[in-house]
Parts: C-alpha cells; structure tokens; sequence
C-alpha cells in the first residue's frame, strides 16, 4: 500500500518546514516536498518608506544574517544614489560580512550539522544536539562557541550590536574604525585559528563514515552561482556574478546586480511559500542552480589566503571539475571559516583601514537600483525602484535559500529514495532526509521573509493523497 | 529699589517648595527635580496643554490639573505620582502607540525619542487596545529633511517653534480629531513650501516624525535646548 510520510517539523533548521514523502505499493518513495509554511511580505510593507531606511529594514528579515540584508540593500540603495563608496568603507564591511559569515557558518556547522556528523545519524535523538556534542567532544564544542563568539564579537564591536546591527547605510558605513576595536579584532585571531583547525580535524576524522549519505545527499549536476572579485579569489561583498555549468564551463561572467532579473526568474509552486529562482535561458526546471559555500568553491581556482588554499586543493581533490554532492557544503563551510579568519586578519593590517572618510553623500539621481552579497548561504540580491523623491515603490528579494530550492527538493527525493522504506519508518531515516536539508543550511525565515519558530513533519501520503503516517518534531 | 516678587509656597510630593507667583506646578518641579512627564511641553515654547501627561493631582480636589498650565499658588498641596496616574498616564500612552504607527525598531529615532523615553519610564510594557494601522504619508519632497506622519502624536512642536521662534508659521494642523494632520503651508509637499530651511522643528520634535535625511542609520540626539537661550539673547536685544 502506498503511504505518505511526514516529517513536521525539520529540525535544527533556521524556520518552519515540513516535509512530505509519497510511496508507492512497494513502500519506495516517488515524490518528495520540501513545504516552507510561512510567509511575511517585507517586499510589500516596505513601500512608501524613504529608500535610505531600507538597510535597517530589510536587516529585520532575519537575526542571523542581518550583515547580508544590510549590505545587499545598501549596494542597491547606492545604485540608486549612483555612488561609489569610500575604500575604508567598502573593506570596513567585507570585514563585517565575513564575520557574519563564520559566526553563522559555525551555527550552521557545530550547532545543527555537528550532531548528525560527530554523534551519527542514527544516534539516539535524545542525546543528537549541540549539548550531546559538547558531551561527547568538550573541545569540539568549545571550538564551535569561540567561533560564533568570534564573529558576532566583531559583528558588535565594529557595528554596535550583535543582531540588527545599523552602521552600514547608503553611501557606506557611520563611523571608521578605531586603533582600539583593531586590536581587540587582532586579539581574538590566533583563538579562532585554532578552533577552526580542530573543526577541520574532527571533520576529516569521520567524514569517510558518511560515503553513502555523501553520494546520495543531492548529489547532481547542476549549476553554480556565486560572486567574483575581478582579480579571482573568494569574494562574498563586492564583485560581479559568475555562473558555471555542472563540467565547470563559465555560462554567464561579469553579470551586474542590474541584469540579476533578465537572466534569472523565480517559479511558484502551490505546496510551499518559497519561490524557484532558475535561469531564464534553462526555464524552469531545467535552469537548476546552486548557491553557498559549495558553489562558491566551485567557482574559484584559489580562495586567496593561504591555509584555506591548502583545504580548497583537498576540496577540488573529491571530484574532477566541481563538486557535485550537498554533503560537501559542510567542508566547504568550514574551509570558508578558515579563509574568513585569514582574510580578517590581513584587511585589518592594511593602513587605510583606519581612514576617516567612510561615507559618500549624494540624493537620488537613478530611480532603480539592484545590489548583491554573498550571504553565507549564497547570493542575496536585493532590487528596489523609488519616485524622485526617493520614496520606496517597489522591492524584490532573491533570497540564497530561494536559490536552492529546487536543489533541496531533488534532494530529498534522492535521498528519500535510498534510505526511507515506506512499509517500516526508522528515526534514522527521517534524520537522513532532514540531513540532506540541513547540508544547505537553508535560513527559511530569511527565504520567505518570514518568522516564527522553526518545526519541520514528515508526511506519508499514498496516491490518492490519503493521509498514512507522519513523524512530527516539534520546535 | 526693585519691584518685590510675590513668593508661593506649595508642597510638591511632601516636599516644601517656593515658587514665584507667575510660576507653573511644572516649572517649580523641574527646578526642584521632581520628574514630570510631558511630550508638548517644551521650554522656550508657549504651552499648549495638549498631551496630558503631566497631569497631577491637587490635595482637596477630584480633578487632575494638567502641571504645564496650572500657575502655583499659597499652601497647593501637588501628587506627581501615584498609582492613579501612572494608570492615566500609561493610557494616554497607549492611545499614542495605538493610534499612528510607531515601530521603534526601524524608527530613526530609535534610542533619541521621547515617546519611547517616556513609555519607559512610565513602566509601559503592552498596549492594551488594537492598532489601529493607519495608512499614512511620508513626506520626503525637502531637499534636506522628512516629515513621516506615521511618528507624529501632534505635539504642535513643529507648529510653535515654526510660527513664535522663527516666525515663518509654514506649519500648522489640518483636520479635527483624529484626522488631524500637522502641514507645510496649505498642505503643500514641504519641499514646495515656504519653509526657511532653518531645522528648528526637526531639532524639537521629539519622536521620529521629522528627521534630517542625512542622519539616518546614525544615533543622533535632538538638541532643542537652544530654544532658551535663543528667546533670552532676543529678550536682551
């Protein structure tokens, strides 16, 4: 008899989620559904206010990449003013991007990735959380802390606040950097270092453990989109967009914030509030594309800094040409820690960092204007248009999350596939189904710029769309 | 020899105080620092009484007396705080959070506004009555300030320091109620209006419904204390 499963809510996700798996007679999964269930209209509440309020707004979306919102719409709102930002001002936010970047990259890893990979997948889910893992590896732990500390500290000493930050505002940021918040930076570096190697080590120690989920974990061909500085390397605040086919051949280069609309549309399905970013000239579905961490290391030759370097060769080593499988977003999370840390520290020793011109004034001399950023889990793009007065008449929002979504449902259909039996569900199953989701680091809220808390089901429905069977976590 | 000053003598919250006759119950508790919450008052300002929430009780009557206008007089007894109204107070409150929209969050100024000075000090922690959401305009057509009438609480700030200190009167409130409006000229856009320039009403509004264009994103205080010194130096001349 065919059965729906499901899984309500996903845990140890950042928002609401369910998922719903159909089988068929034998028990084997067919059709897999990722549902985000909440939605909450900032790109419709936010008309009528002064553009310039846009950043602080927008940064609302979400409390834990508020850095991104913050720096995506104010590269719009300078599009829109058509300025060019003062040096210090634009290093002065790299710094707070790429901290935001490994504060939520070690949530991401420690907090709600580490206990399926540390503890198992299958491990007893009394015990399968942040804590089990600080049970278990004390030092692990502790690294995972000092790392969120890390970047959050630098996120509140340079922009006065841990979540909601202001500082970055059109034209760049309200104050320069001080000798003194530097060297409290500087301070905090060699701990970090060392956190981020033990990370890597007791990720490298079980990752062999994981072959099968790695192969089967949206593992597929696919596009990659992401943000290239002109001289190569990493890059996560300025730049222009790239997007590379599954084999690594370059399908559009140079492309603007400005053209992020013609090239790329965004798909509506009935069963979730989150839209299917795709590229236009692929259509939808064809036009799958994947953004974060994993794209973005697909995308470069070198991060730029040289322990990252050493990781991104071992990264480039699991495939030839770029690197299929979801699973390897949580290794290359972590190589993006490394680079974040090295790249902190090197902005910070350049003299001009402490320059006091950090803002460009001007009024509104375009009346639309787009910005993009990487926010750790992937491109964000951010286009408003305004009158002359500079009052807000339109916004739309790709969200990263967004960009994965067609991914993210592939691949729990994938992993669906290999794992679940319909006719006996174990708990370990459904982990791995959830797994697959929590490889994206998906930030829900932010996608369906939404809020709430963050349950996730599993539902089983047999043909007919009769209800069999569900496993419901609750928030 | 100079003219003698006819001198009060009241309590104020038991404490024994004197007061020149011409003296307001609010004027003598400030110079006392005993705190009485208002929003329209300001010093330099005439008074208009309008927001109600110095209100204070006088020994041996059922009424409340609004503190800004009630002149001092021989033997008053006067209660600033008691629990009766803190309830008054905390509702006046809540009619202002309900009746325009004040999200302080994304307010610019948040952390400088005295509205959400005083809602805090007056222990506000919920407003009990619906949001009413009004669907308000913003005014940005001034090259270099923005009125956003979804912060105004119609202090008439704006509408005195405009007409009694600058002289110009380029605002002033339309409508009765709660429909009232406060405007530039004959509700022209304020970039259009007869407007000086000179930021006084930006400097004494005390929530975040008229702003600088160039400090938002940046804390920035109102210093509406030159108002004093601005009517003292035109007294001496």
């Amino acid at each position: 008899m065919s059965r729906t499963i499901v899984i309500d809510p996903v845990t140890r996700l950042e928002g609401h989620a369910k998922i719903t798996l159909k089988t068929n007679g034998a028990g084997g999964v067919e059709e897999a559904y990722f549902h985000v269930t909440q939605v909450r209209g900032f790109e419709k509440f936010c008309e009528g206010r002064p553009f310039y309020e846009m950043p602080s707004l927008m940064a609302r979306i979400c409390g834990i990449c508020p850095v991104s919102h913050l720096i995506a719409s104010a590269k719009a709102c300078e599009a829109i003013l058509a300025v060019e930002i003062p040096p210090a001002a634009a290093k002065l936010r790299q710094l707070l991007n790429l901290a935001q970047m490994i504060q939520s990259h070690a949530l991401s890893f420690f907090y709600l990735s580490s206990p399926d990979l540390l503890l198992g997948m299958d491990a007893d889910k009394a015990d399968r959380h942040i804590f089990g893992v600080v049970k278990a590896m004390p030092e692990v732990g502790r690294a995972g802390v000092q790392l969120r500390r890390f970047g959050q500290r630098i996120i509140e000493i340079l922009a006065g606040k841990r979540i909601h930050p202001g500082w970055v505002v059109p034209g760049g940021v309200t104050e320069p950097l001080t000798v003194a918040k530097r060297d409290e930076i500087l301070a905090m570096v060699p701990e970090s270092c060392a956190s981020i190697l033990l990370a890597l080590d007791a990720y490298k120690l079980v990752t062999d453990k994981f072959q099968e989920e790695a192969a089967v974990f949206a593992n597929f061909p696919s596009m990659f989109l992401g943000l290239m500085p002109p001289d190569g390397g990493l890059e996560f605040t300025d730049g222009t967009l790239r997007l590379i086919d599954a084999t690594g051949n370059i399908v559009l280069d140079g492309m603007e914030a400005s053209s992020f609309d013609e090239e790329f549309g965004e798909a509506v399905e009935p069963f979730t509030f989150m839209k299917f970013p795709y590229y236009r000239k692929m259509g939808y579905p064809d036009g799958c594309y994947r953004v974060g961490p994993l794209a973005r290391l697909n995308l470069v030759d070198y991060t730029g800094t040289p322990r990252a370097d050493v990781e991104l060769r071992e990264f480039k080593a699991l495939a030839e040409g770029p690197v299929l499988g979801s699973f390897y977003y949580h290794y290359a999370r972590l190589i993006e820690i490394v680079h974040g840390i090295e790249t902190i520290e090197r902005i910070l020793a350049e003299p001009d960092i402490l320059d006091a011109h950090v803002r460009a004034t001007a009024g509104v001399n375009r009346l639309e204007g787009s910005g993009v950023a990487e926010a750790p889990r992937g491109t964000l793009m951010h286009h408003y248009k305004v009158d002359e007065n500079g009052q807000m008449l339109w916004a739309n929002l790709v969200i990263a999350t967004g960009q994965n979504n067609m991914a993210m449902n592939r691949g729990i259909l994938q992993a669906a596939q290999h794992y679940v039996d319909g006719n006996r569900l174990t708990d370990g199953m459904l982990n791995r189904v959830e797994a697959v989701i929590r490889t994206f680091d998906p930030c829900l809220s932010c996608s369906t710029h939404a809020f709430g808390e963050m349950p996730m089901v599993v539902e089983l429905v047999d043909p007919d769309g009769k209800h069999l069977d569900e496993r419901r976590r609750d928030a | 020899m100079s003219a003698s000053v006819d001198v009060k003598t009241l309590v104020i919250d038991g404490v024994d105080v004197s007061a020149r006759q011409d003296q307001t119950v609010l004027d003598v508790a400030r110079e006392n620092n005993i705190f009485i919450p208002t929003l329209c008052h300001l010093e330099g300002l005439s008074e208009v009484g309008a927001c109600r929430l110095c209100l204070v009780e006088i020994k041996g009557s059922p009424k409340l007396f609004p503190a800004c206008v009630l002149k001092v007089e021989e033997g008053m007894e006067v209660i600033t705080h008691s629990e009766r109204l803190l309830h008054y107070r905390q509702t006046i409150l809540e009619l202002l959070f309900a009746e325009r929209n004040h999200v302080c969050a994304v307010c610019v100024a948040n952390g400088n506004c005295e509205l959400q000075t005083i809602a805090q000090s007056q222990r506000l922690t919920h407003v009990r009555l619906p949001y009413r959401n009004p669907k308000l305009p913003v005014d940005l057509s001034h090259e270099r300030f923005a009125a956003d009438h979804n912060r105004c609480i119609l202090c008439t700030r704006c509408v005195r320091v405009c007409a009694e200190i600058e002289g110009a009167h380029v605002w002033d409130v339309m409508g009765r109620g709660i429909d009232s409006m406060v405007i530039t000229d004959l509700n022209d856009p304020w970039g259009s209006s007869s407007c000086t320039r000179c930021g006084k009403c930006v400097q004494v509004c005390p929530t975040g419904a008229l702003f600088d264009k160039s400090k938002v994103g940046v804390s920035h205080p109102k210093s509406p204390e030159f108002l004093p010194y601005l009517n003292l130096m035109r007294e001496e001349q």
